[in-house]
């Protein structure tokens, strides 16, 4: 293996292990019906909602080479799947791969 | 020790008819393929997935190595962008927390919290005697480390047969799962209205500053839902 890569994978472990030890050690005081857990609760989902948003708007990576249009419909699109098909998570899922390699070809 | 029924009944959640196997088996193929862009060995893309299992830190760690960032740098992007994992943590770690059990499962199982995996311990940790629920939880982090290391593996192995729409099929896959799953986990006032606000404020909130975008989104939004939530139980 080389060093260079090595040692990023290392420091990028660390870097990731952090949040998640600080996290569980720290929630040993916390009881599940505190305020302090609600308002954790909600922190949480709001950061993920934060990051999924993010991700689809201000994308990094390969999703950059899909227009924003592109990839607004392809979600919306794949939303619509999800509440017709009752709630169900992997008919949108599958639905917006075929839908975004299709409108990035032909659209 | 870890207790083997609740274990694989943790395993098998990943085979249910709407687990993330699907999603997250995609987002790794298309990591896998990237590593092998950048030079990584086989040995390298699984050591990486395993010990870092997470998917925006993996692709920070890999836009940093591109432009050619110090370790130093790398640690702090990272470190930024998996942040959120610290209130993921102290927002789950309590339902599991079980005088009995031994305090290396939970330091030990930390490393399982991502979103896929603390969605779906979110989702069913009722139905599970809090006592073994830390047993659970292991049996679904390892399932879905399990499911990670298989799609970077295909993906490093399969990197030249995917073209760029393919790879932009995998790369929106996770993005609208992850969606579909929080929608689905909208069941109370604050929890909705945090997913609406975070969802609102992080794009906003990226013009302004990219690289804190998330964590202040997510306090904000998630602060006042928490407030509406206790104002609308008092």
């Amino acid at each position: 293996m080389s060093a260079n890569i090595v040692y990023a994978i290392l420091v990028t472990s660390l870097a990731t292990f952090l949040s998640r030890f600080l996290g569980a050690l720290t929630s040993e005081g916390i009881k599940e019906t505190s305020k302090l857990f609600k308002w954790f609760n909600c922190l949480a989902y709001a950061t993920l909602a934060a990051l999924i948003a993010r991700t689809i708007i201000f994308p990094a990576g390969v999703l950059v080479d899909a227009s924003y249009y592109s990839r607004s419909i392809v979600v919306f699109l794949s939303l619509f799947v999800f509440f017709i098909s009752k709630k169900n998570f992997v008919y949108p899922t599958i639905f917006s791969a075929i839908c975004m390699a299709i409108i990035n070809n032909y659209i | 020790m870890i207790k083997k029924n609740f274990f694989f009944k943790g395993y098998r959640s990943i085979f249910t008819h709407d687990s993330p196997a699907i999603a997250l088996t995609c987002c790794f193929i298309a990591i896998g393929a990237l590593f092998k862009n950048l030079g990584f060995n086989i040995q390298e893309s699984i050591f990486s997935t395993v010990l870092t299992y997470a998917l925006p830190g993996s692709l920070v760690m890999a836009e940093s190595m591109l432009i050619g960032a110090s370790l130093l740098n790398i640690f702090l992007a990272v470190w930024i962008v998996n942040a959120r994992l610290y209130p993921m943590a102290v927002s789950l770690f309590p339902l599991m927390m079980h005088r009995s059990q031994p305090k290396w499962k939970y330091y030990f199982s930390c490393h399982f919290i991502a979103i896929s995996a603390w969605l779906i311990m979110k989702s069913n940790y009722k139905n599970i005697p809090k006592k073994h629920r830390i047993d659970y939880w292991i049996g679904i982090g390892s399932a879905t480390v399990s499911v990670s290391v298989i799609g970077t593996f295909l993906g490093f192995s399969f990197s030249e047969y995917l073209n760029k729409d393919m790879m932009l099929g995998l790369a929106i896959l996770n993005p609208v799962y992850f969606l579909c799953m929080m929608i689905g986990a909208s069941k109370t006032i604050p929890v909705t209205l945090s997913v609406l606000l975070g969802t609102i404020l992080g794009p906003i909130i990226y013009l302004f500053s990219p690289e804190w975008s998330i964590l202040i989104a997510g306090i904000i939004g998630g602060t006042l839902a928490y407030l509406v939530g206790e104002h609308s139980v008092s």
